[in-house]
């Protein structure tokens, strides 16, 4: 009898020297970035981590600074809760370390990396930033963050990517709001922006605020901020980043089209079909004032109004 | 003590715990104003504001549906002397809700006529809480025993504005809630009961009278 060695074996199936080589160089290289065999596995931020950073301060923007408190008080972030005090109450819950977050879809270097990992060599910066929710509130905050882009461009997205989702952590035995019976939103939440708008310079990755990491409430240990446009396009406790070719799905659309759009810029010649978005009501306020102030094209960072040129932002809002 | 006397005494105490009670959420709302108004911020949140009138809007709601619940628990509880009571709850219904509208116009609206017009007869969430407050005003205003004499028949079919009145609290509550449900459905619930023990009542005693 005569036994040919791999007969079973179909020449497609064997992989191709230069095909596997180029595999394990990838896996090593994944593995590098994940913080495997570093000496010291580093997948979260330590309290000490921010002390030990320079932070370059931002130019103060001449509109009174909201209180650390009000900013860390009053918050929607619905994995706590829908009362704007439940997220202060109860993201006490969320273990933040250690994080991972999953980079995938059209980019060159796709994997899971751990969060000091990934801000490994990026600088951070101070952004004294308006932030304006869709509920007609503003507010400002000194973020502590560094462009998108620097850790988009890290993953190398592919010449398909055209667009960006972000998904928050879902993890309902330490996000109450998700076990919510009540809650009409299907979790994790999602959010995406165009690759443009992603790659602008005023859109941040924050880790921290005023001068300190994110607490827990404020979307820790990771978050976008996206200041020209609704506070709910800038996701927190983000797990999650896909570069896509399709616009992603983001959470409110699915749950009320009519009320909120995929870009959500701030505009204040489109109302929400229930409240007018002509004006807000900057924090803090009193009970004598309400401190209604104008609001502005794009949130007054008119610089971004290129990204939509030739748009109907009255149909795309 | 002849009953009759004992009654009218726990009935004037019950009257006094009844009122006090009512008028807790509001004294202690009066306590939150008092210092927010001496130092700002430190008791009613960031957008106080809002919370005021969001506090008054919910003892509103609860004060009506307390009201609608007068009436079902005395047949439930086979207590008929509880009705003495319900012109009280209602009329501290009345007061929440007028409340929360003189804060909503004062200030969150600081008195801007187009803001007010333009919220009332633009967004559908006001519109409908707006018209509860029109369809309680005669019900408090012809709430006296007087007005109750006169009005004989016409006084309780009057009355039944309550109900319209009831629903459209509560649909001001769903359309101008977000994401989560829980306080709607709640509400809902308890105005589903108080409505589906009235239509019990309606059914069973159509069935002791068929001809009538």
């Amino acid at each position: 009898m005569l036994i040919k060695p791999g007969a079973d074996i179909k020449p497609s199936e064997i992989t191709p020297e230069h095909v596997y080589r180029s595999r394990r160089k990838f896996m090593a290289e994944s593995l590098a970035l994940a913080g495997v065999g570093a000496a010291v596995p580093a997948a979260a931020l330590p309290a000490a981590w921010l002390a030990e950073r320079e932070v370059a301060a931002d130019e103060p923007m001449g509109e009174a600074m909201t209180s650390e408190r009000d900013a860390t008080m009053y918050n929607n972030f619905y994995e706590f809760g829908t009362d704007k005090g439940d997220p202060a109450e109860h993201a006490h819950a969320l273990t933040v370390d250690p994080w991972t977050v999953e980079v995938s879809g059209e980019v060159a270097k796709p994997g899971k990396i751990g969060l000091e990992d990934m801000l490994s060599g990026i600088d951070l910066e101070e952004r004294i930033y308006r932030l304006r929710c869709v509920e007609a509130w503003s507010m400002v905050i000194p973020w502590i963050g560094f462009p998108l882009k620097k850790v988009i461009d890290k993953f190398e997205p592919t010449g398909n990517a055209k667009y960006v989702e972000f998904k928050t952590l879902k993890r309902p035995d330490e996000m109450r709001g998700q076990r919510s019976f009540f809650s009409s939103i299907d979790w994790p939440y999602v959010e995406g922006l165009r690759l443009d708008e992603a790659n602008h310079p005023l859109a941040i990755f924050a880790v921290g605020m005023y001068g300190k990491l994110l607490p827990n409430q404020n979307g820790a240990p990771l978050r976008l901020v996206v200041p020209w446009k609704y506070g709910f396009k800038s996701v927190k406790s983000i797990v999650s980043i896909r570069l896509t070719k399709r616009q992603p799905r983001n959470t409110w659309n699915v749950l009320q089209s009519r009320e909120y759009g995929f870009f959500a810029n701030v505009n204040p010649t489109v109302d929400h079909p229930r409240w007018s978005q002509a004006t807000e009501r900057r924090f803090p306020t009193t009970l004598f004032n309400p401190n209604r102030i104008n609001t502005r094209m794009f949130n007054g960072y008119d610089e971004v109004a290129g990204l939509y040129a030739g748009m109907d932002l009255s149909r795309h809002f | 003590m002849p009953g009759w006397i004992s009654a009218a005494i726990s009935d004037r105490v019950a009257r006094v715990l009844l009122f006090a009670l009512l008028a807790v959420p509001l004294g202690m709302l009066a306590v939150d104003v008092t210092r927010e108004l001496q130092s700002p911020g430190s008791a009613l949140g960031p957008d106080p504001g809002d919370e005021l009138v969001r506090t008054l809007g919910g003892w509103g709601l609860r004060a009506l549906l307390l009201t609608l619940a007068v009436s079902p628990a005395s047949r439930v509880f086979r207590q008929p002397r509880l009705i003495r009571f319900r012109r009280m709850v209602g009329l501290w219904a009345f007061a929440y809700i007028v409340l929360h509208f003189t804060a909503y116009l004062s200030v969150l609206a600081g008195f801007e006529l187009a803001t007010i017009a333009g919220d009332v007869f633009k967004r559908p969430y006001i519109t409908v809480g707006f018209s509860a407050l029109l369809m309680l005003i005669p019900l408090a205003a012809t709430s006296t025993r007087g007005w109750q004499r006169r009005l004989g028949r016409r006084w309780r079919t009057l009355h039944k504005l309550v109900y319209p009145a009831a629903i459209a609290a509560w649909t001001h509550l769903l359309w101008l809630s977000k994401g989560g449900f829980m306080d709607p459905f709640i509400y809902g619930l308890v105005l589903v009961l108080l409505f589906g023990e009235r239509i019990a009542v309606r059914i069973k005693r159509a069935k002791r009278q068929p001809r009538q």
